[in-house]
């Protein structure tokens, strides 16, 4: 029994303890949703949207640039991975937006640092010690609402600071019966800090997905597109959360990189359906960004692998978004335009990305943004033409 | 239980009552004596924790397999020592945290452990972590702060976390030829000397600013480990400290005003001493411990008493954690608060008193609770306040595992005993009744497990 259900079918004793303990949910600043999903580990955006036309490619990636017959070919020159071909429909509704040559300011190689610096908003890795999310939630309503979702037990940097936010978790743990739950109510009546917090959990919506279907740890890649699922069915309600983070593991792919990214892309398209699928008439007003704290090598390695580099892949999906198309600048391969000499040139900044789903989409003021969000980035303008305005 | 002034020596300052402990209590002479007896007797390493591999030996060993054979077999010897060290170790001193009598020194072992964060979210210095903390962290938490300072920050597992081994002086050798190769701006890393700064000694209000925390990285520049050595000779490779004074920034430094002439290795120890003895460290410390023993808005007399003794002291942890068991305020306010997950399932054991716990009733539920061990999300430590802690999913999870792990006790255990052990002298009529009226006795066990006083200290 999930409890959610608890709450309505429990009987009088819970509700009268409870009841003078209510902690009532304003209303929501917002109708928008925004999903960021972070691809940890370093997307390899040239073999999730390849330029599959181009000879440079070819010539960087003699044994595994993706032949024409492993694409969807979009414009001529990119194709999308077959693995995503889930995703099509999005792409033909122009629901679907490809920001290749992206990446944070950061130009170093470690994933540490580079998840720090994207997920802190400073601009430096460990500049801030709380996440630009989190200071764009304040920004929403003064934190006086749980409106960010993180998943699993510990929240990301990028959720984490002064605004409460709501996790949750596919902890294995069995839920327990009524009775002891409204044994453990009558214990916290005299204890305001306990009774709140636990009034807020009898009131927490719980997802109505098959936990059964779920292996091991929620976080785990394969628990994805189920994951997906949960947090389409809390950003849909009415009540819920608005703006939700998910992790997605495994992409530092130094080796064996095409077994690999078959299965990771499988997944990340089957996730974004089930995003789609979940959110009903609420994906209208959603966005979902992909992204990753840098992008690989332009030349494959020695073990069919790619290493660190910079210039990677965005994807923005969702009904609010004006897609079906490639955004943003692309500088090519050639040995010229690598940047030193090895990366894709990141010449598009997920910053302005950011910026743009919050003032466009989500409805922050330029200024807060400017000051608070993203303090040492007003150089970098919100991209224009992202979002259906 | 006899008293509130147990209930506090046991809880507040330690990790929650085991069976033996309050006789241990009334054999001390009382509840201060108890804790005081626990200072002059340290430092140990406990017995379970005593047999684990120096970090040195399991750093050596990985370091060691990437020089002579590559990248292949580093990955391999990683997962041994994870396997065969790290667990093995996580283990033990999870059971020793479960039973351990002198539970006041742990509780400062895991405060100074906090302050002092590594994690093993850096895959490459996860597997000797435990090891990190048994060497540089319990042998000192009852002597000089100088001497943990210094012990933390020549640790190969700090200097590799928070990246100073690949921070290289601009004007050294190594790195004068790497700006002429590269183009690059500088080749120093200031992350170890920004959490030194802001996060180990004179904390974020201290009035440095970003020319000290250069400066600073500028001397610890060199200070790295035994594994950066040249492929060409795997036998010189080593799991220790090691200062290369090819990467060492050359030249006079000034830090907080005051200036250190070029000396090497010496450079940075003398920098640590004087960071330690800063007036802003005595008040950044006082602080976090206030906050941890007596409140989460730490009283600010009581801040200044334990500051004022940390300077006067020069820095001796004992005198400090004397006393902080001497604050007349950690005595008056029985429940201020709210167990840490890590704090509230080694409690829960303690309170059970099994011999043998099952890794899902030790290990894994705090990180079901939200602070899987060695592993907080930034080199800041887990938080230690109610607001951490007490959310509305935390608290359903701490509810749902309490459920479940009161029903593997021994059948038998009289939840009217367990109460009087645990909470007895700050337990409510409320509580009494609903244990009284409790449908079982694992229902009974689990809903003292699951009350404020229990989770509350």
């Amino acid at each position: 029994m999930d409890r959610r259900r608890f709450l309505m079918t429990s009987g009088a004793g819970l509700m009268a303890a409870l009841a003078g303990n209510g902690v009532a949910f304003a209303a929501a600043p917002t109708e928008k949703r925004f999903v960021f999903i972070f691809l940890r580990g370093g997307l390899d955006g040239l073999h999730a949207l390849a330029p599959y036309a181009d000879a440079d490619y070819r010539r960087l990636r003699p044994r595994i640039a993706l032949e024409r017959d492993a694409v969807i070919d979009l414009d001529g020159y990119f194709g999308l991975h077959t693995a995503m071909e889930g995703l099509m429909p999005l792409v033909r509704a122009g629901e679907l937006a490809f920001v290749p040559a992206a990446a944070t300011g950061y130009r170093e190689r470690s994933h540490f640092d580079a998840q720090n610096m994207l997920e802190n908003g400073s601009g430096v890795p460990y500049g801030a010690r709380d996440g630009w999310l989190n200071r764009a939630i304040l920004g929403l309503n003064a934190g006086d609402r749980r409106l960010g979702l993180s998943l699993g037990p510990t929240v990301p940097l990028i959720l984490q600071g002064q605004a409460d936010v709501q996790s949750w978790s596919n902890d294995t743990l069995p839920d327990v019966d009524a009775d002891f739950l409204t044994r453990v109510a009558g214990l916290y009546q005299q204890d305001p800090a306990f009774a709140d917090a636990f009034h807020d959990a009898q009131g927490a919506i719980m997802p109505d997905v098959d936990m059964a279907g779920m292996n091991g740890q929620i976080g785990a890649a394969r628990n994805f597109p189920l994951s997906a699922q949960a947090v389409a069915a809390l950003l849909a309600e009415a009540a819920g959360p608005r703006v939700a983070v998910m992790d997605l593991q495994g992409w530092d792919t130094h080796f064996a990189q095409p077994v690999r990214l078959r299965d990771l892309l499988r997944l990340l398209s089957e996730g974004l359906v089930a995003l789609r699928e979940g959110l009903g008439p609420v994906w209208r007003d959603t966005v979902v960004m992909v992204g990753s704290e840098f992008g690989r090598t332009a030349a494959e390695n020695g073990n069919n692998g790619t290493d660190h580099g910079t210039g990677g892949l965005a994807m923005l999906a969702g009904g609010a978004v004006n897609g079906g198309r490639i955004l943003g600048d692309w500088p090519g391969l050639s040995a010229r335009a690598l940047f030193e000499e090895r990366d894709v040139l990141a010449v598009n900044a997920y910053e302005s990305l950011f910026k743009s789903v919050l003032i466009d989409h989500l409805g922050l003021g330029a200024a807060y943004v400017e000051g608070a969000v993203f303090p040492n980035a007003r150089g970098i303008a919100p991209m224009s033409g992202l979002l259906r305005v | 239980m006899r008293d509130i002034a147990t209930f506090t020596a046991l809880t507040r300052f330690g990790l929650g009552a085991a069976p033996d402990d309050e006789a241990a209590v009334d054999t001390a002479g009382g509840p201060q004596p108890w804790l005081l007896a626990q200072i002059a007797r340290s430092p140990q390493t406990p017995a379970p924790l005593a047999g684990f591999r120096a970090s040195a030996d399991i750093l050596a060993g990985i370091w060691r397999a990437r020089a002579a054979e590559g990248r292949d077999a580093e990955r391999e010897a990683m997962r041994q020592a994870y396997r065969g060290d790290y667990r093995p170790e996580l283990r033990a001193r999870g059971l020793y945290l479960a039973q351990a009598p002198d539970s006041f020194t742990e509780r400062m072992v895991l405060f100074w452990s906090n302050h002092f964060t590594v994690s093993s979210a850096r895959r490459a210095i996860g597997a000797a972590i435990a090891a990190y903390e048994r060497e540089a962290i319990r042998p000192h938490v009852f002597g000089r702060f100088s001497d943990m300072l210094r012990a933390v920050v020549r640790h190969p597992v700090m200097l590799v976390y928070l990246d100073n081994t690949g921070s290289v002086g601009p004007n050294s050798r190594v790195g004068r030829r790497r700006i002429a190769r590269t183009g690059a701006e500088t080749t120093l890393n200031e992350n170890l000397a920004r959490e030194v700064l802001e996060l180990h000694t004179v904390g974020v209000h201290a009035g440095y600013d970003q020319e000290d925390v250069i400066a600073l990285a500028q001397v610890l520049s060199g200070w790295s480990h035994g594994g950066q050595r040249r492929r060409d000779a795997p036998e010189a490779v080593h799991g220790g400290f090691e200062f290369i004074p090819a990467f060492h920034e050359p030249g006079a430094k000034t830090i907080l005003g005051v200036r250190y002439d070029e000396d090497g290795e010496d450079e940075g120890l003398r920098v640590l001493d004087d960071l330690a003895r800063h007036p802003a460290t005595a008040m950044h410390l006082a602080t976090k411990l206030v906050r941890h023993f007596v409140a989460d808005d730490p009283p600010e007399d009581d801040v200044r008493r334990i500051a004022a003794v940390f300077t006067d002291s020069g820095g001796d942890l004992a005198a400090v954690s004397r006393a902080v068991i001497d604050l007349r305020s950690a005595w008056a306010t029985p429940l201020g608060k709210v167990k840490s997950p890590q704090d509230y399932v080694i409690s829960a054991n303690r309170a059970a008193a099994m011999d043998d716990v099952p890794q899902r009733d030790l290990i894994q539920p705090m990180g079901l609770l939200g602070q899987e061990t060695f592993a907080a999300p930034s080199p800041q430590g887990w938080g230690d306040t109610a607001r951490d802690w007490l959310t509305p999913e935390a608290l359903m999870t701490r509810i749902e595992w309490a459920r479940r792990f009161a029903a593997t006790w021994p059948a038998g255990r009289n939840p009217a005993e367990v109460l009087d052990a645990t909470v007895g002298p700050v337990a409510s009529a409320a509580l009494h009744q609903a244990v009284a009226r409790a449908p079982s006795g694992d229902a009974a066990i689990a809903l003292i497990l699951v009350s404020p006083e229990f989770q509350r200290r």
